[in-house]
């Protein structure tokens, strides 16, 4: 089990002065999955991935990314590592200056020594495998509507051919039609290219389209198993969630 | 090199060998533009040796074969592997043809007027903000409920009380330098008592005044710019206004009334100083007694010389908030335009304050005082 896995945080303690937002968490990811990270408001799911992706370091514990500890990295080693996955962030964090192209050609002009032509076509072909028209690619973050920011911060995240993908809430404020079509875009491209997925959501139609395995931050550590595993938790946070009125839809459908 | 080449008459195979990834794109698309391809008629690519594939890879060979499309066919040995698939599906759903959007070249003539217009409408613009900030204050004279004391009292606190050492600095380093300079010359003439006269009515007329009023227009000029843009980013200037909330009434005018109270009080403490300094190196060296000092400082002063100086500092004050809170109101879209305005707010700011000085001498002069 452990040689196929992408992601093991091992006990990790995070604190912020006397605050402790996670106490000996535990979390792992097989390789070809997409696991979903719950929690409540404040449960430190972003805490969780800033450690993971190496943006900080936690007080105690092991974050190893394919097999490396990266709590123990130099700075140097650290940036190497970070070309190796891609990150979207919540309110999607394009470079408001740059166009979606440019804003996709970043990370490749700074990693790569390739002609200009390969930069603009590689950067392309991203653009267009997120499914945004061509016209999109020249235009600035402030001119697209929501759906096509989170769909533009995909092809960033995705310009490197990462194997390990991060997202940070990839369909909150989305209407449910825009984010059924990201959704079933992310399965595809997870499917077509390969890709582990670590996602933070609190969509539930998401997780119930999209995720493998779900790990939900309760307590200050970490519950996670499959679907019905999850489901049928006793833990009384994890019931009303799955089971509360938003979910009993979804819970009846399940007989769960 | 990450492909082996073998030829079979017109027929070139190619091995691709070991990873085509996106650390190899840079390197394997060099080594792919020299290959030798003289009397080649058509070309057979090889994958069963490769190693791994990724996105690039496969644009690489996509790009390879559609470039070659036209002189020679290049054919894969074995059925096309996804990822290449998925290149091809991806470019040909959208044509491919993508190329950057025309964004159309204009004429000399066409470029002049927009510009021109460009300009005229920001006149418009500025003169529009300038009213509207003038009407809300106006309807504050009627109604104080709409006076926002705690909101003024901070902006006093923000660029008054805490420019007060920076302020003091400069108004002391500038009287030194010209008491300096002064008593280099005026001693030749024997003249050392006009050093007073020189020190005490440059400061007091113009030095303190304007210096006061320059580095506030770098401090909170800027500031004004940058606190209201990045609000305005954020969309919290829209969410003023969906509560009902006037953004001039509770952005800009406290900014006003903050900087017009602050900036005479600071150029009080400029002129102080500024007379101190003058007081220390007139005493080091010129060897002048304090008394004599200030009898003579008394002696130069006429009514209005004080006057005058302060006089313009709440001008100086308006200018410098209306370009602080009209360039950050202005701010759209990116944070890029939020470093430019910012930059625009305080040079038009120093701008129109030295502009209005001159104005001030001018009127000053005509006017005998």
């Amino acid at each position: 089990m452990s040689a196929n896995s992408v992601i093991i945080v091992s006990d990790v303690i995070n604190r912020f002065g006397p605050q402790t937002v996670h106490d000996g968490l535990c979390m792992q990811v097989e390789r070809g999955e997409i696991f979903g990270i719950v929690g409540g408001s404040g449960s430190g799911k972003s805490v969780l991935l800033n450690t993971i992706l190496g943006l900080r370091r936690p007080q105690a514990g092991r974050v190893e990314l394919s097999g490396v500890d990266i709590t123990t990295l130099t700075d140097s080693e650290l940036r190497q590592l970070k070309m190796t996955y891609g990150v979207t962030f919540q309110a999607g964090a394009l470079f408001s200056s740059l166009t979606v192209l440019q804003n996709v050609q970043l990370p490749m002009l700074e990693h790569l020594d390739i002609s200009d032509r390969a930069l603009e076509e590689l950067a392309l072909l991203k653009v267009l495998l997120v499914g945004l028209p061509a016209d999109a690619a020249y235009k600035y973050p402030s001119q697209l509507s929501g759906g096509m920011i989170k769909r533009a911060a995909l092809a960033r995240a995705l310009a490197l051919d990462p194997k390990l993908l991060f997202l940070d809430e990839p369909t909150s404020g989305l209407d449910p039609i825009s984010a059924a079509a990201f959704d079933e875009l992310l399965v595809s491209l997870q499917q077509e290219l390969g890709l582990t997925v670590v996602m933070i959501t609190h969509d539930l139609d998401t997780i119930f389209r999209t995720c493998n395995r779900i790990g939900v931050i309760v307590d200050r550590k970490m519950i996670s198993g499959t679907l019905e595993e999850i489901i049928d938790n006793p833990h009384p946070w994890i019931r009303q969630y799955f089971h509360g009125a938003r979910a009993s839809r979804f819970g009846a459908s399940r007989g769960a | 090199m990450s492909y082996r080449t073998e030829r079979h008459n017109e027929t070139l195979r190619l091995s691709l060998l070991g990873d085509w990834t996106i650390q190899h794109v840079g390197e394997l698309e060099r080594s792919l533009k020299t290959l030798v391809r003289d009397e080649v008629k058509s070309i057979e690519l090889d994958l069963s040796e490769l190693k791994s594939l990724d996105l690039s890879g496969a644009w690489l060979i996509y790009d390879f074969r559609t470039q070659l499309a036209g002189e020679c066919p290049v054919t894969l040995s074995s059925p096309e592997p996804p990822m290449l698939q998925l290149v091809a599906q991806t470019l040909s759903k959208d044509g491919s043809a993508a190329t950057s959007v025309d964004r159309g070249s204009r004429s000399v003539v066409e470029n002049l007027g927009r510009h021109a217009w460009g300009r005229f409408a920001g006149w418009l613009e500025g003169l529009a903000f300038l009213g509207v900030t003038v009407l809300r204050f106006l309807g504050a004279l009627k109604d104080p409920r709409v006076w926002r004391p705690i909101s003024i009292a901070r902006h006093v606190y923000d660029t008054g009380l805490t420019a007060i050492p920076i302020v003091a600095l400069i108004a002391f380093l500038i009287a030194v330098i010209i008491a300096y300079m002064g008593a280099q010359q005026l001693q030749q003439f024997g003249a050392d008592i006009f050093v007073v006269d020189l020190v005490t009515v440059g400061v007091l007329r113009e030095l303190g005044v304007l210096l006061t009023a320059i580095i506030v227009a770098g401090r909170s000029g800027s500031a004004f710019a940058a606190e209201i843009g990045a609000m305005k980013l954020n969309q919290e200037i829209d969410a003023l206004k969906a509560t009902g909330v006037e953004p001039i009434e509770v952005l800009v005018l406290p900014r006003w009334i903050g900087l017009v109270i602050a900036l005479p009080l600071l150029t009080v403490i400029a002129d102080a100083v500024g007379v101190a300094g003058g007081a220390l190196l007139c005493h080091l060296l010129l060897d002048m007694p304090l008394v004599q000092y200030f009898q003579r400082v008394d002696e130069s002063i006429a009514t209005w010389t004080f006057w005058v100086g302060i006089i313009k500092a709440p001008v100086f004050a308006v200018l410098i908030a209306a370009a602080g809170t009209y360039r950050g109101m202005q701010v759209r879209g990116s944070s890029r335009e939020l470093g430019r305005l910012t930059t625009v707010a305080v040079v038009q700011a120093i701008f129109m304050v030295i502009l209005a000085d001159a104005l001030f001498a001018v009127l000053f002069m005509e006017i005998g005082i």
